[in-house]
């Protein structure tokens, strides 16, 4: 496929994403370190929050290390060319979290919601809208309805004013056709002013190949991040999927080495474990299980004496959605119970 | 004699909850406001042989005082509350809110149901879905040893979500939150709502973890969840203690699940069918007090 000459934005997501491997607690000091780093690289938008948003802190997400607004006070005034972004989940964190985010100078506010869900968006995108932000929709869990399905809610979140609708693949259980269905469908259905992006989770290995094939149907904007740190297997890893462009002739502004060393020298050394495909990470992805249950999972497993990997499996056959955290150590007690009656 | 009472809305809350007072021995449901003559509620409740008016809350203050209506249950809508509420009262009604307005004073049945008797209120909120799941069991911690910090995750089905309450989430996190830390009696409270589509609709789904100051008294605290738990089942039989209380260092975690009745609701709107028994349960209390 030629894409030589294509303009892509790349959005970095290790400081939220990444905040899942690293169960929130990435310290200000390496926020401010690795934000720095991408903007000299030459990334030109970075996500900061709760690694599931504005008020993710919680006892179901996790507390992280600083507040939100501490993490994007520490970080915005220090950028000297990327803008910053902050997520933002309707039933999670509310109106009031975005002003906040607003008053602390990020540019972008993403609302994001299941894939079904998309109209209890309204407030949250009128009110960023309104506030003069770049707005962006998010649908998560994309590869669980149809391209013409995920169209309707994309539709609806371009007329609460987001001016950018995602396709959002938070299990990584999509392949390449996956993504140019559902891009394309976006592309196609959408005003011309409207953008497109792609989300990846790189648990299937797929993330530099969907990336792709999202560019290929149209999208404007890439979400990826510095040496994948993300949940699960992590996002696209970023410094790769650069260095992919740069192959391809794409115009994306980002610096190959400057964006290799930050993904080598400053955030590989961070991560608690190596972010990889490991089993119960391939699973999210076989099994389209959205991909931050992955250490809730491991932590479940242990403590009750379980496999990971059957527990993640039960989650995807039962239909959870982002943000069901709580429902890990309500069905691992339901297991452990159920292994003790027949023991 | 039971006190006579209107139900002001005839969606899916309003029809429930005529079918369940139809049933009440303290409680005669007498009259349906609707705004929509052609609405599936209003038509159903004329066949149950109930009065009927399509001219919102301004076709039955006329008739207030004749037929002897001393209760309304509000289920339109928050924006609506503020007037229906203020046009009853003015009639001596009290006003059980069932919308997120919450102009009165919260009330959740098992919790602080009683503290409202005797005050001769004019309105009381029922606070929100997930409030009246979960707020009985922060309470049921709260009421052995101090809470710090307490939370709740409700999980509903997609279709028992109205365009209301998804134009507003935030009005549901809010004020469940704040009926955590009035009524569940937590120093600091936070609400979430996961809203899953799945096919066939999952049962509505709480969890509650509380952080207690001290180290958790497990046996007082599980006694205490186990009390509660028979306490809201008294109105809500579907109120099933799943697992827990789970005991982390200071933290305490209860996972529920909650079943409908089916009245006019599927079984699985657990959360609604919450809504419609605690409102109920509230205007019993008070018709007991009136009559008295």
């Amino acid at each position: 496929m030629n894409l030589t000459g294509r303009k892509v934005i790349l959005h970095d997501m290790s400081l939220r994403d990444g905040m899942h491997p690293k169960r929130h607690q990435i310290s200000l000091a390496q926020m401010i370190t690795v934000a720095t780093g991408l903007d000299e690289a030459g990334i030109p938008l970075l996500e900061v929050t709760h690694g599931d948003g504005l008020g993710g802190a919680s006892i179901n997400y996790g507390f992280p290390a600083c507040t939100d607004e501490e993490y994007l006070r520490a970080v915005v005034p220090r950028m000297r060319r990327a803008k910053v972004s902050a997520l933002l989940l309707p039933g999670i964190g509310t109106v009031d979290h975005l002003r906040m985010a607003a008053d602390c100078g990020v540019a972008t506010i993403r609302v994001a919601t299941h894939c079904t869900e998309a109209d209890v968006s309204g407030q949250h995108i009128g009110l960023s809208r309104k506030l003069g932000l770049d707005t962006v929709g998010f649908l998560m869990m994309a590869h669980m309805v149809s391209p013409e399905a995920l169209v309707a809610q994309a539709k609806l979140m371009e007329s609460y004013g987001a001016g950018c609708v995602y396709c959002t693949d938070s299990a990584g259980f999509m392949l390449p056709d996956d993504v140019t269905a559902r891009i394309g469908a976006l592309r196609a259905a959408l005003l011309p002013t409207t953008q497109v992006g792609f989300h990846g989770h790189h648990n299937m290995a797929m993330g530099v190949a969907n990336s792709i094939a999202a560019m290929a149907a149209g999208a404007d904007r890439i979400d990826a991040s510095a040496a994948g740190l993300g949940a699960g297997a992590g996002n696209t890893p970023m410094e790769v999927l650069v260095a992919v462009l740069d192959r391809m002739g794409v115009e994306h502004g980002v610096d190959l080495y400057k964006i290799m060393d930050v993904a080598e020298d400053l955030v590989v050394p961070m991560m608690d474990t190596p972010v990889r495909i490991d089993r119960d990470a391939l699973i999210l992805g076989y099994a389209g299980v959205y991909s931050s249950f992955l250490l809730f999972a491991k932590r479940a497993a242990e403590k009750y004496g379980l496999s990971s990997r059957d527990i993640l499996v039960e989650m995807g056959r039962r239909k959870t959605v982002g943000g069901q955290e709580d429902m890990i150590e309500d069905l691992a007690l339901d297991m452990a119970r159920a292994r003790d009656a027949n023991a | 004699m039971r006190v006579r009472a209107a139900i002001v809305g005839s969606g899916n809350i309003g029809t429930d909850l005529v079918i369940k007072a139809l049933r009440s021995e303290w409680i005669e449901p007498v009259w349906v406001v609707g705004v929509d003559p052609a609405s599936d509620g209003l038509r159903r409740a004329a066949e149950l042989g109930l009065k009927t008016t399509s001219a919102g809350v301004d076709g039955l203050v006329p008739h207030v005082k004749a037929d002897g209506v001393r209760i309304a249950f509000d289920a339109t809508s928050a924006y609506a509350h503020a007037e229906n509420a203020r046009k009853l009262q003015a009639e001596g009604v009290l006003m059980i809110d069932l919308t997120p307005a919450a102009i009165g004073p919260f009330c959740v049945p098992p919790v602080n149901l009683r503290a409202h008797i005797g005050t001769r209120e004019g309105n009381v909120n029922m606070v929100t879905c997930g409030g009246q799941a979960t707020i009985p069991m922060v309470a049921a911690v709260s009421r052995v040893q101090a809470v710090e910090y307490a939370e709740i995750v409700a999980t509903v089905a997609s279709k028992s979500i109205g365009p209301g309450t998804r134009q507003n989430i935030d009005e549901f996190t809010r004020t469940t939150a704040r009926g955590v830390e009035q009524i569940g009696g937590a120093q600091r409270g936070k609400a979430i709502i996961v809203i899953n589509p799945a096919e066939p609709p999952l049962m509505m789904r709480d969890t509650i973890h509380c952080l207690t100051v001290d180290e958790p008294d497990r046996e007082a605290i599980t006694a205490s969840i186990r009390d509660m738990v028979r306490e809201v089942q008294r109105y809500v039989p579907g109120y099933i203690l799943k697992n827990g209380p789970v005991f982390d260092g200071r933290r305490v975690s209860v996972y529920m699940e909650v079943q409908g009745l089916g009245d006019y609701l599927p079984k699985y709107a657990g959360n609604l069918d919450i809504m419609t028994a605690a409102a109920l349960r509230a205007a019993e209390m008070f018709a007991q007090e009136m009559t008295s």
